[in-house]
């Protein structure tokens, strides 16, 4: 998808990934929306894109929670346009340091549910009948090596990135004809403030650049239609 | 004709009643029977303005209580809206108590982090002002819809979320009240009829309110909508039309603003936005739109008056009271009628 003049909504838009996206996207010439839930990282991120000369909104909101999905979609809508490209970035941990399951209250389990899974959900869900009927449009879920690999103590995070993969799977199939098309990327290690909330022990030296990272999935964005439809790929 | 009073479950069993202008009869159907009503290669022209949540309250300028409901943009970054006084939907909007006479100037404070501004009041109606809010860009939409409550009336049984009033297909917050038509597109409708070899087109309109409480604003109503046709739909259109296909409206406002934008061009419907004070009755001759899907209109009504562009008043008459007599369910969450020839 070439990104010029498209209206792209990213969440988890204040710092790492997130924010490298929007400054990404923005750079390509994406009118874009950013969604988190802090006010001064985002709106920090946003003037940093205005002051290069791109377009961005800050939307101050929590992808978790049902009431707010409509004003999400629709202050996007609103202020870039239909949109083209929806990345879920935002995602949560949990409760940290990450617990063993058998240490995992239900309702931190549920809150990381609805924050990495029903959230997605509930936004593809709003945004993507009108991609539908536009016949084009495409979706991409950020997930982890930990929807994959069971390691201990990343148990709700990790059940939630396995739940995620294989919802963008199902999006895909169902609407297949519809020209809406789905992308599962795995950003791998990064050096964010997230990472370091799980991994505190982690040397940041040996971590990836989300900068890089998000021109890397720009490229991904770029030529979306070349790659498998509901396809889950490393970047 | 009694009211759906709320949302129901399966729209596929909502009842539809089967109007055809040209043999001049009416039967009844199910919305699940759509698929097979349309033929392969008509097209389907939706409205895809999402809801906004229009209804605000707010405090006059000496406190008064009162309701703003959203009527839509009124250019240079102001809204047009409609006072009514103290109360809410659950009074009828034509026994709510009058709103309190503003003026230009006139503050309105709607919460902490936004107010209205009354920039104008119209000349013939008070409770019609155009107003600018003291915030803009992503705060205005925040606050907006950290306030407002969708637009509903007395009928319903009980207050509405945000999600009770879009389409599946909404893009940009237009409307201010719900484009009611495409409730009977869900997914599987949208496969189904695709399956049958239906087309798909989609403009924007911002459908305004139905009622205002006022009995000599409500005769103006509706008022002057903004619309924009995307080159795409403009261009099916055409192909529609050129192959022998039938373009059919979803809604009273894809009708508009198809009709609207064919009035401005010399009768084609060419990609481009503005603003409609086109009012369709028995003396228009549509130029774009064969047919459309819609509700049940009560005869009197502006809505009925527009179905009569499509069919002769004796039939919609007609079949209205056949409707009724048959327990067909009306206004925004009832059952739905398809007006088309053949």
């Amino acid at each position: 998808m070439r990104m010029r003049g498209r209206a792209a909504m990213v969440t988890g838009g204040s710092r790492g990934l997130g924010a490298a996206l929007g400054r990404a996207l923005a750079a390509e010439g994406a009118r874009v929306a950013l969604v988190a839930r802090g006010g001064i990282d985002l709106e920090r991120t946003v003037r940093e894109i205005r002051t290069r000369g791109g377009e961005a909104h800050a939307l101050i909101g929590d992808v978790g929670d049902k009431e707010q999905v409509h004003f999400l979609a629709g202050a996007a809508a609103a202020l870039v346009g239909p949109v083209d490209l929806l990345v879920h970035n935002a995602s949560t941990l949990g409760r940290t340091p990450l617990r063993l399951l058998l240490d995992t209250d239900c309702e931190d389990l549920e809150r990381v549910l609805a924050v990495n899974l029903v959230g997605p959900f509930r936004l593809t869900k709003v945004v993507a009948g009108s991609m539908a009927l536009r016949g084009e449009g495409l979706v991409v879920h950020v997930t982890s090596d930990a929807g994959v690999n069971a390691y201990p103590r990343w148990g709700a995070y990790g059940v939630s990135k396995a739940a995620l993969d294989h919802l963008g799977r199902i999006w895909a199939a169902e609407l297949e004809a519809t020209g809406v098309r789905f992308l599962t990327v795995d950003p791998g290690e990064m050096d964010t403030r997230m990472h370091a909330e799980a991994m505190p022990e982690a040397d940041p030296r040996g971590l990836a650049d989300p900068a890089a990272v998000a021109e890397r999935m720009v490229a991904m964005i770029r030529s979306s239609e070349t790659i498998a439809n509901g396809a889950r790929l490393a970047s | 004709m009694t009211p759906a009073t709320w949302p129901r479950p399966e729209p596929r069993e909502d009842r539809l009643l089967r109007i055809d202008p040209a043999a001049g009869t009416w039967r009844d159907a199910r919305l699940g029977d759509l698929p097979a009503e349309l033929r392969a290669g008509d097209l389907l022209v939706v409205n895809d303005a999402a809801t906004l949540p229009a209804s605000l309250r707010g405090r006059g300028p000496e406190g008064q209580d009162l309701e703003l409901r959203l009527a839509g943009l009124a250019g240079h970054g102001e809204w047009w809206a409609v006072l009514f006084g103290a109360g809410d939907w659950r009074t009828r909007t034509e026994d709510r108590p009058a709103p309190p006479r503003l003026a230009r100037g006139d503050r309105i404070a709607i919460g902490p982090d936004l107010n209205a501004l009354v920039r104008r009041v119209d000349a013939s109606s008070s409770r019609l002002v155009a107003l600018a809010f003291d915030r803009a860009g992503a705060t205005l939409w925040a606050a907006l819809y950290r306030h407002g409550r969708p637009v509903q009336y007395s009928h319903l049984r009980a207050p509405l979320q945000l999600w009770h009033v879009q389409t599946g297909y909404a893009a940009r917050p237009w409307a201010v009240e719900l484009p009611s038509a495409g409730r009977a597109l869900t997914a599987d409708m949208r496969r189904a009829l695709a399956e049958r070899g239906v087309r798909f087109a989609s403009l924007t309109h911002a459908a305004g309110l139905s009622s205002t409480g006022d009995p000599a604003l409500d005769t103006r109503l509706p008022l002057p909508e903004r619309f924009e046709i995307p080159p795409r739909t403009a261009a099916a259109a055409a192909e529609a039309r050129a192959r022998g296909s039938r373009v059919v409206a979803v809604g009273t406002t894809a009708v508009r603003a198809m009709e609207g934008q064919a009035a401005r061009h010399q009768g084609r419907l060419v990609a481009g936005g503005g603003i409609t004070d086109l009012v369709l009755d028995a003396a228009y001759r549509p130029r774009v739109v064969e047919g459309l899907l819609t509700g049940l209109h009560e005869p009197g009504t502006s809505h009925f008056e527009l179905l009569q562009a499509f069919a002769p008043p004796e039939l919609l008459r007609a079949a209205h009271a056949h409707a009724e007599a048959a327990g067909y369910l009306a206004h925004e969450f009832g059952d739905s009628s398809l007006v088309l020839r053949g």
